[in-house]
């Protein structure tokens, strides 16, 4: 009940930055050099042409006066009208809402399961060879470019290892699961070169705390002490630091989705950037803040769950 | 009559320590060095154009002639890794200078002056960052159109709020020490105060995060060309390189490859850089 | 009869980045079944690492055993391998430690971290270890147990999480509990009421205590032998009332007289002079003699052993039996 009122709350306090972020992604399309029509039509439309197209697209009103029939669009849910699909905004953005959320979703408990057990080897065994081999590995993997790595692994599994398929979605749960494994997997491994560099600090200092001992005190062997005492207190300033990057990992879907060419938003960016269809992108604009917004309440919550001391109000 | 003021009410306590080198930073440093004598020394003493078309030399493999093999159209890979480094070194630097000095000044001066100019300033940070920061450069680059101005643009007008946070909580919390006090009793303009006083002890860890940001943008940079949004071929770039031999993946893999380990070897290599200086700058305890 | 615990020439050595530290050097004393023991010393003394070094806890500092034994009902515990501890720990030796705002796990709710010690040493479902936890909680005192069973550590003031870290330590019943500093941290007024508790659990459980403190009015309240510690080692044990009655050793009438109403005459109180050694460079001869207003010169160079007074009074002072100047 405490959980819900807060989500409610945390919603209402939403709406003021959510309208700030329907003003942004109005303002990107219109307030930058470029004008959304001629580039449209291209170069060797007439000029009656690009202004029979502003018109159309409404381009020609007074920006207040888009921004209120954007707001209108917006709030009889269709987000405007696609220029290529001549569909609702709304309606071709939700449709390719799923596989995004999936991969997000897939890519952080991948994550988590690289994370938990890497960190504690790398903080128990501390200054050991193996740990320095995690912190090279990670070091390695923040800085490998996700699309690179991707194409890599195509290479290798759609010719080498045909374990995995190196596109498409799937059918069904597992088919997902199955399709995601190697998108997820790339992004997964760019959240744990952060988060186990955070978890392992954080695991070393907690193993020093007085209540520690207590626990040790009470008979319980290191691993016990280690699975029910330092790895809750050590999650703490970890799911912190995911938040933070929250948005980071969200975008980098985007790209991931282009070289695995997955139906979802983040593919839908790049190919309506190309056919230059503005209504989505505005739309998906909106989305994927609105996304960023909703992970971080969720991050909230996870973070009340795993220490009492917040109270959620 | 003139009175003579003393030149600093009180010193800052700015470091002046000297600087003593930590192995990451050593590591970071080497490591950069050699980059940029590659990708500035490397062309010039390569016997190809990393432009020239030779369709006689396509998709040759690695070897003695040539290191890194050829690509589609019989360019050297090795030569092309190394003139795209520049194109990626500079853009990138172009990309995180911007970006800290608009956000840091946003930053300062949010910081310094607080109120409702800081209310203000800090409101369209956290609107802008709920934005992922791909989304947000898409979109600006998509609809500019791709070119490298436009990425300066793009970049600039997304990571700047990055800077602006980190800067303002620093400066927030040098705001109230004594030094900055006597300046101000002293009367010297906010301005003096801000570059002399207050700046100075604030910028450390937006130093540090600079240098993070660079790998960062690398990554971004081509990931953008990789997906056409970017740097255009034929202009030799990282990301363009990988995308370009994506489609001979299965018969010429080192088109790809390459590119790829040059963008983690520069990632490591700024990626330690800034560990040492957060080391050395940090102050301990 | 035996005693329970019998420490003998125990050396603890702390790794340090320049040079080792004894923390321990050539401790003995012996705790008889039934008895509270007190050690008492200035912080830094040597007394919380004896502690540790009973239950080999070092809170994670490079801390080793070097030399000594320590005999608990007929085992040397130095000779166990760090399996065969943790059923020592918890089950036979208890501890509780200084400060109880931190040494409760802020993420686990108190029952649970009370009952845990139970399912793992007794072999009882959590059904039961809970209910024996909200007895062990009313044993304590902690008022409306059944309540408080599911709260967190952050809604317990200090004085209640001390009650809450006893009864975890007495959950298995052990024979002998340390209690390092259990009062410490807490105001005056809980302090008195938690040695109490104490003394009480004591009788009820039938149970030995080592208490460590550098309280001597802890010590008069609570104790039946005590033990003075000077840097690393120990320079005088008597029964409480002797050592009260009759301190001869320089450390420990300094310290006698550094207490409000420890003398009897009127005069003002003494604070000691000079600052305790550093371990990791202690001085020649007897470690107090820099500090020790009756030193002489075979002090700098001689350390005097522990040798009895009369019976179980021992004292490692050169100059026992001399006046104070």
């Amino acid at each position: 009940m405490i959980v819900l009122r807060f989500v409610l709350l945390r919603l209402i306090q939403m709406i003021p930055a959510l309208i700030g972020i329907t003003i942004v992604a109005f303002l990107l399309l219109r307030v930058l050099p470029g004008d959304p029509a001629s580039l449209l039509i291209g170069a060797r439309g007439s000029t009656e042409e690009v202004e029979a197209l502003r018109h159309q697209l409404g381009l020609d009103a007074p920006l207040w006066q888009q921004y209120l029939t954007f707001l209108g669009d917006m709030a009889n849910g269709s987000f405007g009208q696609s220029i290529t699909q001549r569909r609702p905004v709304a309606t071709v953005v939700l449709e390719r809402l799923p596989p995004t959320l999936v991969l997000i979703a897939y890519s952080t408990v991948l994550a988590i399961i690289l994370t938990v057990p890497l960190a504690m080897l790398a903080a128990v065994r501390r200054n050991s060879w193996i740990d320095f081999a995690i912190k090279a590995v990670f070091v390695v993997a923040m800085s490998m470019p996700p699309f690179w790595l991707g194409v890599l692994l195509i290479l290798l599994f759609g010719l080498k290892f045909p374990i995995f398929p190196v596109s498409g979605y799937g059918e069904g749960v597992f088919g997902h699961l199955w399709h995601l494994f190697l998108p997820a997997f790339v992004i997964a491994l760019g959240t744990a070169a952060l988060t186990i560099r955070s978890l392992r600090s954080s695991i070393i200092a907690v193993r020093t705390a007085d209540f520690i001992d207590t626990a040790r005190a009470k008979g319980l062997p290191e691993n016990a002490v280690l699975r029910r005492h330092v790895l809750r207190n050590s999650l703490i300033s970890t799911i912190s630091v995911l938040s933070v990057h929250t948005s980071w990992i969200i975008g980098g879907t985007v790209v991931i989705e282009a070289v695995f060419a997955l139906p979802g938003v983040g593919d839908l960016l790049v190919t309506s950037i190309f056919t230059r269809d503005y209504p989505v992108v505005q739309g998906l604009t909106v989305t994927f803040a609105a996304l960023v917004m909703l992970i971080s309440l969720i991050t909230d919550v996870a973070y009340a769950a795993v220490d009492p001391r917040i109270r959620l109000e | 009559m003139t009175t003579t003021i003393t030149e600093t009410p009180t010193a800052s306590p700015r470091q002046r320590r000297l600087p003593r080198l930590n192995p990451p930073l050593t590591a970071g440093l080497a490591m950069l060095v050699i980059l940029l004598a590659a990708v500035l020394l490397g062309p010039l003493f390569s016997p190809y154009d990393p432009l020239k078309v030779d369709f006689a030399e396509a998709l040759r493999p690695p070897g003695a002639v040539h290191w890194f093999g050829t690509d589609n159209l019989g360019r050297d890979v090795l030569t092309r890794v190394l003139a795209a480094g520049l194109v990626d070194l500079q853009i990138a630097t172009v990309c995180v200078v911007l970006p800290f000095l608009i956000g840091s000044t946003v930053g300062a001066v949010a910081g310094y002056f607080g109120g409702l100019t800081d209310r203000i300033l800090m409101r369209i940070v956290d609107i802008l960052w709920a934005f992922p920061f791909y989304v947000l450069v898409i979109a600006i680059v998509g609809t500019l159109g791709p070119s490298t101005g436009n990425m300066y643009l793009a970049f600039t007008l997304v990571v700047w709020i990055s800077f602006a946070r980190i800067v303002r909580g620093e400066v927030l919390s040098v705001r109230q020490s004594e030094y900055v006090m006597a300046a101000r009793l002293l009367g010297y303009s906010h301005l003096r105060i801000i570059l002399r006083h207050v700046l100075p002890n604030a910028i450390t860890p937006a130093i540090v995060y600079a240098m993070a940001d660079v790998v960062l943008t690398i990554l971004a940079v081509t990931a953008l060309s990789f997906l056409g949004l970017g740097v255009q071929p034929p202009t030799p770039e990282w990301g363009v390189m990988i995308a370009d031999g994506r489609n001979f993946i299965f018969d010429a893999w080192w088109i790809s490859t390459f590119p790829g380990f040059a963008i983690i070897y520069t990632g490591i290599a700024f990626t330690l850089l800034g560990d040492g200086l957060d080391d050395l700058l940090r102050p301990k305890g | 009869m035996a005693p329970l615990l019998s420490v003998r020439d125990l050396v603890t050595v702390f790794e340090s980045k320049t040079r080792p530290v004894q923390a321990v050097d050539s401790v003995s004393f012996e705790i008889r079944e039934g008895e509270v023991f007190g050690l008492v010393g200035e912080s830094g003394c040597g007394k919380s690492a004896t502690c540790r070094s009973i239950l080999r806890l070092f809170a994670g500092a490079p801390a080793r055993i070097t030399g000594g034994t320590i005999e608990f009902a007929g085992r040397d515990l130095t000779c166990l391998s760090e399996a065969e501890m943790t059923r020592v720990r918890g089950r036979e030796i208890a501890m509780v430690f200084q400060d109880p705002m931190t040494s409760l796990n802020p993420t686990m709710r108190v029952g649970d971290q009370i009952a845990e010690g139970l399912i793992r040493h007794e072999s009882i479902g959590r059904r039961a270890a809970r209910l024996e936890a909200i007895e062990l909680l009313k044993q304590v005192g902690v008022p409306s147990a059944e309540q408080r069973l599911d709260s967190w550590p952050h809604e317990f003031s200090g004085g209640m999480r001390q009650r809450v870290l006893i009864a975890i330590a007495l959950a298995c019943r052990p024979k002998l509990l340390i209690a390092d500093e259990p009062t410490t941290a807490l105001d005056v007024t809980i302090q008195d009421q938690i040695l109490k508790l104490i003394l009480r659990l004591r009788e009820q459980y039938g149970m030995s205590v080592l208490l460590v403190t550098h309280d001597l009015g802890v010590v008069a309240q609570t104790c039946d032998r005590v033990a003075t510690m000077y840097a690393g080692r120990i320079v005088e044990t008597a029964e409480t009332p002797s050592l009260f009655a009759r301190p001869l050793h320089p450390y420990t009438i300094a310290l006698l007289n550094s207490l409000p109403g420890g003398k009897k005459r009127s005069e003002p109180l003494q604070p000691i002079g000079g600052a305790p050694p550093n371990l990791a460079d202690p001085p020649p001869g007897c470690r107090f003699h820099p500090r020790c207003s009756i030193a002489v010169e075979a002090c700098r160079s001689t350390a005097p052993a522990l040798l009895p007074v009369d019976a179980p009074h021992r004292v490692a002072c050169l100059r026992r039996g001399a006046e104070p100047s």
